[in-house]
């Protein structure tokens, strides 16, 4: 996993809450391999037609063709719990979403996959949107060691982040090496919870 | 009083119970059960590559359901014609094999969906903690047991590790109380719930749905409403167990039997939440004002009971709201004030993890009784298990009998993966579960409602409320 420490990117604002993981991923494109392939998946069926040339879509045209940041509203990411989801954004460019929440399953996988997920207040977040509309490909600047976004206007926003995520993104780690380090933990639990509970375990076909 | 413990919820006895070790408030919970399915080609793809083994393979429960075709089975997977749709079912055949994971493959005589065939099995029980790579992973809740969905990095962590690091969420009570109508069912209710809480109104939540209405309810209506827990955004859905649960558990091929289920049934009812325990929030509910319910637009908080009109987005609380209700309508390509049983449908489909049981199925089949389907009607019983039944029933008569298509079991329609498919433009009465833009085909358009809802706009070519029809009849 590619680790995330700053960003300042472009940032397309979308206005619709309950932007769902069909959206972003639509179902058919589940079986793609992962790989660049997923930058033209991304809200697939918004941005093409059938005949694959391009509808009017806020990511298709300049400046938002390039952007690196999603400003959005509540419930971002909620459905299916795809990961083909993230790695559209990702190899769109996306790499940080903002939105007051997200699907539960969406902001892990984000987490999983280098693209950060922040949460921010309603008001922040519209208020960001806001300034987007005023400045057309304005930039934003994320911090993620500081836990801040710095709006168009030069606000800086503070946002929570777990710990263990914000190192495993700060650094790139990966979740099973970490866990490897209890792997001792791990037996001796599996031990005690088959003596307690071994009918769930011995009638295994 | 000193000594006694504090009062704990179901959720939380069954977490704390799992926990193996815990790092800065994140907790590594042991996974008793991992529910796979074609999708899941990423998760083995990131082991290939880092080389990675199965840490407990025969805790992993493989299912082809997404993308096996429902009709022509005789011919097996050489009847997919589609080479990237074959091409899924027999990765998946391939990954369980390597890794030795128990698979419930597309010739095998227990097949069916993921949520389907482990309560079926015996499999789901409770007191466990369960993870699928699938957001309706929920269903299982219905046994008390801590079920959900992860992604594909998190089914690859637990399938190596058997093991997932989770922050610990809040938990929510749903009380419902009294007796649901004449004609609503569990579908309507959960529905209900959704209308009221809102998609956004469970996240951050387990959700427990406790009170009289739940304890009168079976097993398969039970799961019904975990099912769609993830339509509220909640984590998972519980419910207590109870003489329901054991019942339904008895004699099924991984629970327990003799000495061990008594060592089993005395555990399983130290799960239900102690009284006095505390949740973080609570709602509750009338069952008797639910009426049969049906989603208008493009996310299933947009319902409505069957004697509603579209909304009007002039009314809409705010301007956010107005947007959604407008671009709803506009997909949906309805008009404000319409009546929701004026709307007309092209096709109804009856299946899915959330309605293809075998009650959802003889509801149903209690309605086709009464005409004949106007538009295409297809059944999809959710297993073969539940195919062998209904046929055992003669509810597969009814159906054909009524116009409507009895066929294979697997998702089908519900996500349009296996090449069964709206066309762009057509409104589909559906007992699935989401009702997003483009969930069962692109441009096609879904309306959520229960099985004898769904079979009731099969006969009249439109939405219908089936309590008049019954009584009619
Ligand atoms: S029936 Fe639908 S919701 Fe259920 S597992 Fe299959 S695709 Fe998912």
């Amino acid at each position: 996993m590619k680790p995330f420490t700053t960003l300042t990117a472009i940032v397309a604002p979308f206005e619709q809450p309950n932007i769902d993981t069909n959206q972003l991923c639509p179902t058919r494109f589940n079986k793609v391999p992962r790989g660049p392939k997923y930058a033209q998946v991304l809200f697939h069926d918004l941005r093409f037609n059938a005949d694959g040339s391009e509808k009017e879509f806020i990511l298709n045209a300049a400046p938002y063709n390039k952007a690196g940041i999603i400003v959005a509203d509540r419930n971002f990411g909620c459905g299916s719990s795809r990961e083909s989801a993230v790695y559209s954004l990702y190899e769109f460019g996306i790499r940080c979403v903002i939105a007051p929440s997200f699907g539960d399953i969406f902001a892990n996988n984000c987490g999983k996959n280098g693209l950060l997920p922040v949460v921010l207040p309603a008001a922040a977040a519209a208020e960001i949107r806001r300034q987007l509309r005023d400045q057309v490909g304005a930039t934003i600047a994320v911090d993620l060691a500081a836990q801040t976004v710095t709006d168009v206007a030069g606000t800086r926003h503070h946002f929570e982040i777990h710990p263990v995520r914000k190192k495993c993104l700060l650094e790139g780690l990966d979740d099973v090496d970490r866990t490897r380090q209890y792997q001792s933990a791990i037996v001796a639990f599996e031990a005690a919870y088959k003596a307690e509970r071994g009918w769930l375990y011995h009638d295994m076909r | 009083m000193p000594g006694q413990a504090m009062p704990r919820t179901m959720f939380e006895k069954i977490w704390d119970r799992h926990v193996v070790a815990t790092e800065e408030g994140e907790s590594l919970l042991y996974i008793d059960r991992a529910l796979i399915h074609e999708g899941s080609s990423h998760a083995f793809d990131t082991i290939r590559e880092q080389k990675r083994a199965l840490f407990r393979p025969q805790q992993v429960f493989a299912f082809n359901d997404h993308y096996v075709p429902t009709t022509g089975r005789s011919k097996g997977v050489n009847g997919i014609a589609v080479p990237e749709i074959r091409n899924m079912v027999l990765q998946l055949e391939a990954n369980a094999k390597e890794h030795r994971i128990t698979h419930f493959g597309i010739d095998h005589p227990e097949q069916g969906i993921l949520h389907i065939v482990p309560p079926e099995q015996g499999i789901t029980q409770p007191g466990l903690v369960m993870v699928g790579a699938d957001s309706h992973t929920s269903t299982h809740g219905a046994f008390g047991t801590l079920a959900f969905g992860v992604g594909a990095s998190e089914i690859m962590h637990v399938m190596v590790t058997q093991t997932l690091w989770q922050r610990k969420p809040k938990t929510q009570r749903i009380v419902i109380d009294g007796a649901l109508g004449f004609g609503v069912t569990a579908k309507d209710l959960i529905l209900a719930i959704i209308a009221r809480i809102g998609v956004g109104g469970g996240v951050g939540y387990v959700l427990e749905y406790a009170g009289s209405t739940v304890r009168a309810m079976s097993m398969e209506a039970r799961m019904t409403v975990c099912n769609m827990t993830i339509e509220a955004g909640g984590r998972a859905g519980m419910m207590a167990p109870d003489y329901t649960t054991f019942a339904y558990m008895a004699d099924r091929p991984y629970a327990p039997k003799g000495a061990a289920l008594d060592a089993a049934l005395a555990f399983w009812k130290t799960l239900p939440s102690d009284a006095g325990a505390n949740f973080d929030k609570t709602v509750e509910l009338d069952a008797s004002t639910i009426a049969p319910m049906v989603t208008w637009g493009t996310n299933p908080e947009q319902a409505l009971p069957i004697d509603g009109v579209v909304p009007d987005p002039r009314h809409a609380k705010d301007a956010v709201q107005r947007a959604e209700i407008i671009s709803a309508i506009d997909y949906m390509a309805l008009a404000p004030g319409m009546a929701l049983s004026d709307i007309k449908i092209d096709r109804v489909f009856i299946g899915s993890c959330t309605n293809a049981r075998i009650e959802d199925l003889r509801a149903a089949a209690a309605v086709a009784k009464l005409g004949k389907a106007q538009v295409p009607a297809w059944v999809v019983p959710g297993s073969r298990t539940i195919q062998h039944q209904a046929e055992k029933e003669g509810l597969d008569k009814i159906f054909t009998a009524a116009g409507f298509e009895w066929r294979e079991p697997g998702c089908s329609l519900c996500t349009a993966l296996n090449g069964d498919q709206l066309q762009p433009g057509e409104r589909c009465a559906s007992t699935s579960n989401r009702n997003f833009k483009g969930r069962q085909g692109t441009g096609g358009r879904t309306h959520l409602m229960s099985p004898a809802m769904a079979a009731a706009a099969a006969l009249k070519g439109r939405f219908t409320d089936v309590r008049e029809l019954m009584v009619k009849a």
